[in-house]
């Protein structure tokens, strides 16, 4: 009763990144096939080992030895990234109750539910990295860790809903999946997972916005303002540029990160072109247009003051966001303690049995 | 309430006023299990509620979709009971709250797959397996609140003072209905009974036993809450979603 019952046109968005994950898919499972060579030699020094399971395409795991830059790496990436899922469900869950239809509010439970879904297998593979979820949770509501600058935007109309589907997911899909074939095998699976769910949420979101530019006029006046607030914040969800993106070079190197900042948000820019074209909407950028030299699109680059602005805490949202956060946290604190303290006497009383 | 019609939009709009209350809880759970948990609740009834409010339209006759049903009747015109319009409260009123009507919907809809109207059967089938997950969930967190710290015992017993009159109105006799609501007393009264012992939990003595959801008389509650969800299909007559 999901209401997910629309046929995807051919070239729907997510359609061939999904072939990327697939591909993604059988390449983990015959890496995994593959005979892998077994922990280090006598003689060799774990770097040395650590570097050749690089080189040679196969994935590191919980157990391997791994340079500890690495490993705080991916525990600040894979984090970052779950806590995104988490404050995610936020700017979304704002219209979950005013949702103009029954089956598009199954559909936004059904995704809000699905992004909670996806920051607790993120936070597992965090976990297999030696922190806690607790630990971790703890670093998101102290504000030592971030989350991603975009959910720092508010939702104001039920277009934004659609929106965020469709940028905001599809530009999470173009971040992620070359993640599938990052070097960490359990980061590497959980983004097979994600993905899979986010193309099918990024074309439900396409949808909205497709009736609703296919509407009313009001409708579709309310489609195209949303593109023009979301625009930008998701072109800016790349990061900054090359030349000023300090953790880069290195997750390149360990194939953590496959492709730069740039190219990603190319790849996004060229995908998004087509999609705005079919929806009838207007992309806020007058300086796009297509290059035949680079067989891309031109287009102006976001505000990158604006993007380092909301990541140091004052996008419109930022407080409010962290806020909403840790008031859920503090206020559930008397249930989480209700459930050990039964978890307990319930521990209790099974050896009581058994000693009587 | 009587006949086939007010019996299906009353459960239609128990199971829709009960799905908007529980998505509230959306991104406010004390943990993120119990987030995913309220939401997959939400949606099992927001589902049987579609179910139910498109075949009372159909039953109806006057071209009423599930979505004229949910969007353009006013607080006077719903038929749910008071117990799933009351406020979210902390999170044990919340789990009361889930506790008793799971209590009494798996009879109900265990009783309508049995029936002879075969639409409410096939809905009946479908509800009542989501229905004994319900309560399964809020029995359990019954029990962990009831039987947890002194804070939770506390706040636990004050949702079930809370909540306890307004189960009443569930068992209102209704001979022509499908189902007779009266008949579901006696199973609900012995799963209640069992999980508030195990939970350490009493049920309060009253002789209060406010009423009238069925009628369309309501508390305060719902019409705000309408406000909220009808609020955009309201602004745009006749547009498509």
């Amino acid at each position: 009763m999901y209401g997910n019952d629309f046929a995807p046109p051919e070239d729907a968005p997510g359609g061939g990144l999904l072939g990327e994950v697939e591909a993604a898919e059988a390449a983990l499972r015959e890496a995994a096939a593959r005979a892998r060579r077994g922990g280090p030699g006598p003689d060799e020094d774990f770097e040395a080992y650590f570097a050749d399971v690089i080189d040679a395409d196969q994935k590191i795991e919980p157990r391997d030895w791994m340079p500890e830059a690495y490993r705080k790496t991916l525990i600040r990436q894979i984090a970052q990234h779950a806590h995104s899922e988490i404050i995610g469900m936020q700017p979304e869950g704002n219209w979950i109750s005013r949702a103009p239809s029954l089956k598009r509010k199954a559909i936004l439970l059904a995704k809000v539910q699905d992004e909670a879904g996806h920051g607790l297998y993120l936070y597992a593979a965090a976990e297999t990295l030696g922190i806690s979820r607790d630990e971790l949770v703890e670093l998101l509501l102290d504000g030592r860790q971030k989350y991603s600058s975009i959910f720092n935007y508010p939702t104001l109309t039920w277009a934004d809903v659609g929106a965020i589907g469709w940028l905001v997911d599809g530009a999470a899909i173009v971040n992620q999946v070359p993640l599938c074939r990052c070097s960490y095998g359990p980061y590497a699976r959980a983004m097979i997972r994600v993905c899979k769910e986010e193309s099918f949420h990024q074309r439900q979101g396409y949808e909205i916005l497709h009736t609703l530019a296919h509407g009313t006029g009001a409708q579709k006046a309310m489609a195209q303002d949303a593109l023009d607030r979301w625009w930008y914040p998701s072109l800016a969800m790349f990061g900054p540029p090359d030349g000023d993106s300090t953790h880069s070079a290195q997750s390149m190197a360990w194939k953590i990160k496959r492709f730069s900042n740039d190219e990603l948000r190319q790849r996004f820019v060229d995908m998004c072109v087509g999609q705005a074209e079919v929806l009838g909407l207007t992309i806020p950028d007058p300086g796009l247009r297509w290059n035949d030299e680079r067989q891309a699109y031109d287009y102006t680059q976001p505000d990158y003051a604006e993007l380092m602005r909301v990541i140091k805490g004052d996008g419109p949202c930022n407080r409010e966001r962290m806020a909403h956060r840790q008031r859920a946290h503090a206020d559930g604190a008397w249930v989480r303690e209700a459930a050990v303290a039964y978890a307990a006497k319930r521990a209790d009383r099974k050896k009581e049995k058994v000693a009587a | 309430m009587s006949g086939v019609f007010d019996f299906t939009l009353a459960l239609g709009d128990d199971a829709l006023i009960a799905a908007q209350r529980l998505g509230e809880w959306t991104t406010r759970a004390p943990e993120m299990e119990e987030d995913i948990a309220l939401a997959n609740i939400a949606l099992d009834q927001l589902g049987a509620a579609r179910l139910l409010l498109t075949y009372a339209g159909e039953l109806e006759g006057a071209g009423r979709d599930e979505d004229d049903l949910a969007f353009l009747r006013d607080d006077r015109e719903f038929r749910n009971c008071l117990l799933v319009e009351l406020p979210n409260g902390d999170f044990g009123v919340t789990m009361a709250k889930l506790f008793f009507l799971a209590a009494w919907q798996l009879p109900l809809y265990t009783a309508l797959a049995g029936g002879g109207d075969d639409r409410l059967a096939a809905i009946g089938a479908k509800a009542r397996k989501e229905s004994a997950y319900h309560l399964d969930h809020a029995s359990l967190w019954v029990k962990r609140l009831g039987d947890g710290t002194d804070e939770s015992h506390r706040r636990m017993q004050d949702a079930v003072d809370q909540v306890w009159p307004y189960v009443h109105e569930l068992f209102t006799s209704d001979p022509a209905a499908p189902v007779d609501p009266a008949t579901l007393r006696a199973d609900f009264d012995a799963t209640v009974a069992a999980v508030l012992d195990e939970a350490t939990l009493t049920r309060p003595e009253t002789r209060w036993t406010p009423g009238g959801g069925r009628d369309g008389v309501h508390t305060e509650q719902l019409s705000y809450l309408l406000a909220e969800m009808q609020v955009l299909h309201r602004a745009h007559p006749g547009a498509s979603w």
